[in-house]
């Protein structure tokens, strides 16, 4: 409590600087005059949360390592060498496969819930409320239910019925999970005490937020995953390899500035890195679409009771020829070129990442500006907390999600079929009737059906 | 006035006599307390023959009505942002909120008129070209927004426009979402948007006046006047009154028929046949009830023993949402939304305790009454390749054979 005094009254740098940034301080601080509380937050009124410094989490052997090095370059060494053990791990988990995959992202997704969660307490020095830290993971487990009750239903039909309960669970999925969000929200509105309603109010906010950052990015990761695990990682490939190159790029060629909100970012970097990284997801494309491990959808095997990715490459991984147009025609002497259709895609997913991903970066440059943090938490050394890592991630699973809902493919067969099975007889049958004259026009009807129309 | 108000919360407006003249004039010879008592009647008494005269006027007019409440309570909610953080002048900012609830909207509504207006989608090609795109149009929509927000960033404001940001978000969650859920349920059949809603303002009545005249022992400190006496009196009185009202309702075809669009007409048709929950059937009592009445059976339509549930809700469910704007207004030491109907306040006042209504009638519906849409199954098998529908169209003789629903002539093929 001294401590909060201490760094209220003490030299404050920022005071000449952010005045409404003290005054939005000063009305979320919760000064209640009359209340005996307001002692506290009337002191910490005056500042944002004090940074605790970075304590250095490298771990021994690392420092034993480099103790020689002057401290630029450690620190540098450092990134580098996370940076190739964060890639390293990241092709092992693609080895290891679907299920592994979805783990993974699951386990990112509650980190960086949690890490956005406690900048949420420090701000508003909320970490003793009652009940919120309960109530915040309780929406997470509800929201993931909800989510993971929707993937569920869909890709393991055959699994779900099957089991009597599942059947169940699946059928009143929706009334379930809405009736556990609303147990939550009656816990909230219970919990709320006499001093502390504002910051209460605050922290629910805050927490729904997130949820809707965070839990619904991860969940279109995963279904982006089911479409294909090329799916998952082009997109994260080009992510990253856009963070690098523009790093690159900025670092020897850098010299006019991109926004003010990042210093560090320059347009040579931005420019050098959208170039880079076009043709590093053209080739990738290349690389990856001749596997079927990587192309084929992610389906769940009934009989063996495990994930398969077999399946006939659609037309999007088959190689076809394009003619050049005459301009590139009459510089490379090529009249036509083999390529996967995916690879056209990818340029427009690169295009993306390199364009609009930034400015994912630049929101959480904001973000940790406007609540004064220099990273999100200190999870990885010289990085800082995984929500560091995936903030340019933040806009491309969505990106990717609608581009594949609009572009790529229709509706899932299984889910229509489960739709239709659901529905009156009569329905069912009217259904058929018009399913058969579509068909029999398009010819694809056997004759002997047609006949019997 | 901004370094003054630091301390603390911001300043209530002292409340504006909104009254209009014509009541103060008429009113002038009574006491302040009974004034205020015969305001609220009258304006509570106008509001429910609003109610009855717009639906009078049919589901264009509702969906109209519903957009237009959704816009207000958005503003109100904002407005009580912008005063909390003195962020009025901030750049751009609302501009953006109120481009985030375009956006929003947008990506709602053509979601809906997707679904409902098919045939005539199909028919304009300008449309068509929407519809298939239509997520990433409001996608790209959408991030331009976030893109505009980011670079609206200035140096001195990051946090308050942070704020404000996420005060928007939250805003449009709940009340976006809440107006598109009434929507849905309004073209699943009028009833399904009157009988909620008359049962959530029956209960706000019911317990308000049985708090009145028994109320004794509080309810909950959140909110000081609300009693368990009102709470109970409220929640069998308005079962009784949703019983009522359903069956009151359910012999009209008016209320009862989804909403349709008809693309002769060019217009909504509430025309149908009555689906089973709309028909009488007949009831065996439980022996208790037979020798209290002497009736061996009771002839109800089903929705009634539906409308139990609908009003069990609002009653148990509802005052919690009436809780929490409680917490919220005190929160941000309010004492309204705003000042908009006289003697009730704003427009969100009135409907806190609808918040969670139309999800839970939406939910209600999905799981227990209807199935996946026919049309919007069709539409997607269509979208399907054709090998696909093929094997759809197997799958599906199939099932329909075992069922003995194919004529066995076709066993042949």
């Amino acid at each position: 409590m001294t401590e909060l005094r201490r760094r209220g009254g003490g030299g404050d740098p920022d005071s000449t600087e952010n005045i409404s940034d003290k005054e939005a301080d000063g009305d979320d601080r919760l000064a209640f005059p009359g209340e005996g509380e307001g002692e506290m937050e009337g002191d910490s009124k005056a500042d944002t949360p004090d940074v605790p410094p970075s304590t250095d989490n490298t771990p021994q052997c690392l420092n034993k390592a480099l103790e020689g090095l002057s401290s630029r370059w450690k620190n540098w060494w450092i990134r580098g060498i996370l940076s190739l053990t964060m890639i390293i791990g990241f092709f092992l988990i693609i080895y290891l496969g679907p299920i592994m995959l979805i783990l993974v992202v699951m386990g990112v997704q509650i980190k960086c819930f949690h890490e956005i969660i406690t900048i949420g307490y420090r701000v508003y020095h909320s970490y003793d409320l009652p009940w919120f830290r309960t109530l915040s993971w309780y929406f997470l487990i509800c929201v993931n239910y909800f989510f993971y009750g929707e993937t569920v239903a869909d890709y393991f039909g055959a699994l779900v019925q099957r089991e009597e309960p599942l059947q169940f669970l699946v059928r009143y999925h929706r009334f379930i999970s809405f009736a556990l969000y609303l147990a939550g929200f009656c816990m909230f509105v219970l919990s709320l005490v006499k001093k502390h309603y504002r910051l209460q109010f605050y922290m629910f906010a805050w927490t729904h937020v997130t949820l809707l950052i965070v839990v619904t990015q991860s969940h279109l990761v995963i279904q982006n995953l089911f479409e294909g695990m090329i799916w998952f990682i082009v997109p994260i490939s080009i992510v990253i390899c856009n963070d690098i190159m523009a790093y690159l790029f900025g670092f020897f060629f850098g010299r006019t500035p991109l926004i003010k909100l990042s210093p560090k970012k320059t347009w040579e970097g931005f420019i050098g890195g959208f170039f880079a990284t076009v043709v590093f997801s053209f080739f990738f494309a290349y690389l990856l679409s001749q596997y079927q491990y990587f192309v084929c959808p992610v389906e769940y095997n009934s009989e063996t009771n495990r994930f398969a990715v077999e399946c006939e490459p659609s037309n999007l991984f088959m190689i076809q020829e394009y003619t050049l147009p005459a301009v590139v025609q009459n510089a490379v002497r090529w009249k036509t070129v083999n390529l996967y259709p995916f690879q056209i895609h990818s340029i427009a997913l690169s295009t993306f990442a390199s364009l609009i991903g930034p400015f994912g970066g630049f929101f959480a440059s904001g973000f940790k500006r406007a609540f004064k943090i220099k990273d999100f938490a200190d999870t990885i050394p010289g990085h800082g907390g995984i929500m560091d890592r995936f903030d340019c991630q933040y806009l491309m699973a969505t990106f990717v999600h609608v581009y594949i809902t609009s572009f790529i493919r229709g509706p899932n067969p299984s889910k229509v079929l489960q739709q239709l099975l659901v529905l009156q007889p009569e329905q069912q049958l009217s259904i058929f009737n018009t399913l058969r004259n579509h068909l029999g026009e398009k010819g694809m009807l056997p004759p002997a059906v047609e006949e019997a129309q | 006035s901004r370094t003054k108000s630091d301390s603390g919360v911001p300043e209530v407006p002292v409340s504006a006599d909104d009254t209009p003249e014509v009541l103060n004039k008429a009113l002038s010879g009574l006491s302040s307390r009974w004034k205020n008592w015969w305001v609220r009647g009258i304006l509570t008494l106008a509001m429910i023959s609003f109610f009855f005269i717009i639906i009078y006027l049919g589901p264009m007019v509702l969906m109209m009505i519903v957009l237009c409440v959704q816009i207000k309570c958005f503003h109100e909610i904002i407005t009580i942002g912008y005063s909390v953080y003195h962020s009025y002048h901030l750049p751009w900012f609302r501009t953006l909120s109120w481009y985030f609830l375009l956006c929003v909207n947008y990506f709602f509504y053509g979601e809906t008129v997707t679904d409902y207006f098919f045939t005539l989608v199909q028919r304009e090609e300008p449309l068509r070209i929407l519809s298939k795109y239509h997520r990433f149009i409001s996608f790209a929509l959408y991030l331009t927004g976030f893109c505009m927000f980011v670079l609206s960033l200035v140096k001195k404001h990051y946090r308050l426009q942070f704020y404000m940001f996420g005060w928007t978000h939250v805003t449009l969650l709940i009340v976006v979402t809440q107006s598109h859920l009434i929507i849905h349920n309004l073209f699943e059949g009028m009833i399904w948007f009157i009988v909620p809603i008359s049962c959530v303002i029956c209960n706000d009545i019911m317990a308000y006046m049985f708090g009145f005249f028994f109320g004794r022992t509080p309810l909950i400190k959140l909110s000081p006047k609300k009693t368990w006496e009102g709470f109970i009196g409220g929640f069998f009185a308005t079962v009784v009154f949703g019983i009522l009202l359903s069956y009151v309702m359910s012999g009209y075809r008016f209320f009862v028929c989804p909403v349709e669009f008809n693309n002769d007409s060019n217009s909504f048709t509430v025309d149908c046949e009555p689906s089973e929950l709309f028909q009488l059937q007949d009831y065996g009592l439980p022996p208790v009830l037979k020798s209290i009445t002497g009736w061996t059976t009771v002839k109800l339509y089903p929705f009634q023993i539906h409308s139990i549930a609908l009003s069990a809700f609002a009653s148990i469910m509802g005052p919690f949402g009436g809780f929490f704007a409680s917490g919220f207004k005190r929160a941000f030491k309010i004492k309204d939304f705003a000042n908009t109907i006289p003697g009730h306040g704003g427009i969100m006042d009135r409907f806190d305790c609808q918040y969670l209504m139309a999800t839970f009638v939406n939910v209600y519906i999905a799981s227990f009454i209807r199935g996946p849409n026919p049309s919007k199954v069709i539409q997607q098998l269509l979208a399907l390749r054709l090998d696909q529908q093929l094997h759809i169209f197997n799958s599906l003789k199939a099932h329909l054979t075992e069922k003995g629903l194919l004529p066995a002539l076709e066993e042949a093929a």
